[in-house]
């Protein structure tokens, strides 16, 4: 067996188990470190697959800032609050559970019509990377990707500035009918005030 | 590489199943958020197993971008459940249900 069929068996079952029970915990705390277990996962599947850049990305990015944030909100709202189980649809759950399966099973009918389970060797990847798969993403990025990327920068400044909005802590508005209820219930109380 | 292409896209069609499993029967809105991430994890794989099967890096890019959008996603998201928080002391996603008829 070759060493990257290994350490796909290795890493496959344990990405897979973890986002099962991610889905199974109460705690959203353990929820998350799970997903974590699963982004690690699959950065190796990304080095399997010949992307080291995009490994690199994804603990960076995934496994260390998104999921830091993620913890970050899940202890400023509070952890040991007890989920809602009641089912406001019937038998939401078991339909969802079926509708997953059917994904599975239309995802494995399609692939093995559409691609094959055959190994097959890729050619021309070494030469398309040829000085190094960071050097070859940056070369397509910053040319032929150039307008989307600069367009990413918008896309993340305006989400920061709408995260600062959006948290930010401000006075509740006040509607008309609560000024008149409050005004109304200052007249009522006058004469007890008064007394 | 001697593993097929093909493992890596089941693989991947199985997270994505079970993030939607988790989007639609969870009620924690971090939960059914984390659970997003991981469809978006599962599409991922899949790009990045398709550029290496075609031997063509517009894949990868895509995928980085879409880990740009994710994160993007990700910070709009979260702030947007503090301040539902904030106005009504729940994160479950059946009490935000004020628009619905």
């Amino acid at each position: 067996m070759p060493l990257d069929n290994v350490v796909f068996w290795v890493f496959a079952p344990v990405a897979v188990g973890s986002a099962i029970a991610m889905l199974l915990m109460r705690n959203a705390v353990h929820a998350a470190l799970l997903l974590i277990v699963n982004f690690f996962c699959l950065a190796v599947m990304y080095l399997l697959l010949d992307a080291p850049f995009l490994f690199a990305v994804q603990i960076i990015v995934y496994a260390g800032a998104i999921m830091v944030l993620f913890l970050f909100v899940i202890m400023l709202l509070g952890v040991d609050r007890g989920e809602d189980l009641s089912e406001r649809l019937i038998a939401q759950r078991p339909v969802a559970i079926a509708l997953g399966l059917a994904i599975v099973i239309e995802v494995a009918v399609a692939v093995r019509a559409g691609v094959g389970f055959a190994t097959k060797a890729p050619a021309g990847f070494d030469a398309a990377n040829a000085d190094g798969n960071t050097q070859a993403l940056a070369r397509v990025l910053f040319t032929k990707y150039f307008f989307p990327f600069e367009v990413t920068s918008v896309l993340l400044i305006v989400a920061a500035i709408a995260a600062m909005v959006l948290a930010q802590r401000r006075a509740r508005a006040v509607t008309q009918a609560e000024l008149d209820a409050v005004t109304a219930h200052e007249e009522a109380s006058e004469p007890g005030v008064s007394g | 590489m001697r593993t097929p292409i093909a493992y890596f896209l089941v693989l991947s069609g199985m997270l994505f199943a079970t993030g939607t499993v988790g989007v639609l029967t969870r009620r924690n809105a971090l939960i059914v958020f984390m659970s997003v991430e991981l469809q978006l994890n599962a599409v991922n794989l899949a790009l990045v197993a398709f550029s290496r099967m075609h031997a063509d890096l517009n894949g990868q890019v895509l995928a980085f971008f879409s880990m740009v959008v994710a994160a993007a996603e990700v910070v709009v998201g979260l702030a947007i459940i503090v301040s539902v928080y904030r106005r009504r002391h729940s994160v479950n996603v059946d009490d935000a249900r004020l628009l619905k008829w």
